[in-house]
């Protein structure tokens, strides 16, 4: 296996924080990305990721940490929805738009004069799609704690986010209060997105955020269950993408390693297309053995 | 199961009054729902039948008068109502057994994840045995027909033992068996445990065998009695406001309208016309 595990894999430094950041990283998105599909808000997390990209673009041209910008953001985007109109069906898709516009426009000015201000040409580049191995060890604490305070408050939240997920007049009619849950997942969603934007950038993170919890959504039929498939497609998904993007550093003459974001988004993919044959497989059989006629 | 006296009807509407965008949907409406009794709540598709549901559950806005739980004003989302709310749509990828929606009528809004006690396993496995659903309860309620996710609906509501179960036209895009087994289902868990049902339904044949009282929607008003108080001309032309025939063939009720309609001329509330 040395010709996959390099000389330098055990022992660097670089790889062991971009690892320890990544599954963090990648367990956190897999949890609020299983409630993201679960609620149909994909596209209101993709929304985010453009304004995390705002605000990481923002961070660069100030000097601040991207991760400050990517998470500061997502949240203020998260808030500027859900004044709009988030709550409300119809209005989430029209809210969702005109941020996603707004935030895109505003990133295309700052990415536009952090390139003339700052020598950094490759801002640009790192703001969209990541660039996990420039992430600095004191990084990792930042991330530690706001994974945590993610999924501690996921957990809060968890019953009655299910049962408004799964129909809101139940919920409703349960005492749910639909807007607290509400705007306390969309925040809760910003803080996911920013934080994988460091790993994989900001228009990708969704791909980490949705990716995983599709598959394991397509194949498990309990929640727990669920969740639990998705952070590991998620961190094996990471942990390979890392893995490659180290060792293309060798593939080629020129030493110019591939991005771990494009390594990242092909295990996702073929993590999908495996878990979706999974399905129709099982499902075959099941409706073939057992299932009545007519079952859908 | 109940600290409030009994001797009392369980709900009482008085006055009630819900005009949205200035068209008034339901005008002085006045009901009682007595303990354990099983009402009808019969009207045409847009009579207002479900903004009458959401002013009892204190969901409606712009909603004039009173609805009394036990002589009280009901609290939001009171613990004595169950709701079946109608066209529930379970997406066939949600990860949710039958098991699970059932667990959250119990603790769906509760926060925390706090381990469900052994009680409330027990509980939905009896909930699942009473509306007929053990035999599917660990598949995903996505997957299961028509019928088999309002018996799942039906113990989702009653795990939190209500004294009034109202369902939202929990019958309609059934077929004739489906209908004929949830009426029979909810007859006797009324009975059993004693808990009062509210269902709305634009079709009252099915209901008659097993319906206590009913409380007729027509253009924005309600008449309410047992059926046979109700469902007669003079009461359901006033409600109309043009005159109606009740016919009754072979046990069946079957309210036409005459051909040429008296007082002012059809609005878009035409009464039911049966033709099975």
């Amino acid at each position: 296996m040395t010709w996959l595990f390099e000389p330098g894999w055990w022992a660097n430094g670089t790889v062991r924080t971009a690892l320890l950041v990544g599954f963090i990283v990648a367990v956190t998105s897999a949890v609020v990305g299983t409630f993201t599909v679960m609620r149909g808000q994909s596209f209101a997390g993709h929304a985010l990721t453009d304004v995390a990209t705002a605000g990481g673009a923002g961070a660069f041209l100030a000097g601040v940490a991207p991760l400050v910008g990517f998470v500061g953001g997502g949240v203020l985007g998260a808030v500027a929805m859900d004044t709009i109109g988030v709550q409300r069906v119809k209005g989430r898709d029209i809210a969702t738009g005109v941020v996603l516009g707004a935030a895109m426009g505003v990133a295309a000015l700052f990415l536009f004069l952090s390139a003339r201000t700052s020598s950094a040409t490759g801002t640009t580049q790192l703001v969209l799609f990541g660039s996990i191995f420039t992430v600095s060890p004191s990084t990792l604490p930042d991330v530690a704690w706001m994974s945590a305070a993610v999924l501690v408050t996921l957990a809060v939240v968890a019953r009655p986010l299910l049962l408004s997920s799964l129909s809101v007049e139940l919920a409703a009619a349960r005492g749910v209060r639909l807007r607290v849950v509400g705007v306390v997942f969309i925040v809760v969603l910003a803080v996911a997105v920013g934080m994988s934007a460091i790993v994989i950038g900001a228009i990708l993170s969704t791909a980490l955020l949705i990716g995983p919890p599709a598959s394991a959504l397509r194949v498990a039929r309990r929640v727990g269950t669920s969740v639990a498939l998705a952070a590991g497609l998620g961190v094996l998904a990471t942990g390979i993408g890392v893995l490659f993007a180290y060792d293309s550093y060798y593939w080629f003459p020129s030493h110019r390693g591939l991005p771990v974001s494009f390594f990242v988004v092909a295990v996702i993919v073929a993590e999908y297309v495996v878990a979706s044959v999974a399905r129709r497989r099982t499902r075959s059989t099941l409706v073939a053995a057992i299932e009545p006629e007519g079952w859908t | 199961m109940s600290v409030h006296d009994t001797t009392g009807p369980l709900l009482e509407a008085r006055g009630v009054n819900v005009s949205v965008d200035g068209r008034d949907i339901l005008r002085d409406v006045n009901f009682s729902i007595n303990h354990g009794e099983f009402t009808g709540l019969i009207g045409s598709n847009g009579a207002g039948k479900t903004t009458l549901f959401r002013v009892i559950l204190g969901i409606q806005e712009h909603a004039v008068g009173e609805v009394l739980v036990h002589g009280e004003p009901l609290a939001r989302a009171n613990r004595s109502l169950g709701y079946v709310p109608q066209k529930v749509l379970f997406d066939p990828d949600l990860p949710i057994r039958a098991r699970d929606l059932v667990a959250l009528g119990a603790d769906g809004h509760r926060y925390g994840l706090r381990r469900r006690p052994r009680a409330l396993h027990e509980a939905v496995e009896e909930m699942l045995d009473a509306v007929d659903a053990s035999a599917f309860a660990d598949r995903r309620v996505g997957g299961l027909s028509g019928g088999e996710q309002q018996r799942v609906l039906i113990a989702h509501s009653l795990i939190s033992r209500p004294e009034l179960l109202l369902l939202d036209e929990p019958l309609a895009n059934l077929d004739p068996g489906s209908v004929q087994e949830i009426i029979a289902l909810l007859h006797r868990v009324s009975k059993r445990q004693r808990v009062a049902i509210l269902l709305s339904a634009h079709e009252m044949n099915p209901l008659l065998p097993v319906m206590d009282r009913i409380v007729y929607v027509a253009n924005g008003h309600v008449a309410s009695g047992t059926t046979d108080e109700v469902v007669r001309p003079n009461v359901l032309s006033a409600l109309y406001g043009h005159h109606v025939d009740v016919l009754r063939v072979h046990g069946r009720v079957l309210v036409v309208a005459t051909a040429l309609p008296v007082g002012p001329p059809p609005s878009d509330e035409h009464p039911e016309f049966v033709v099975e």
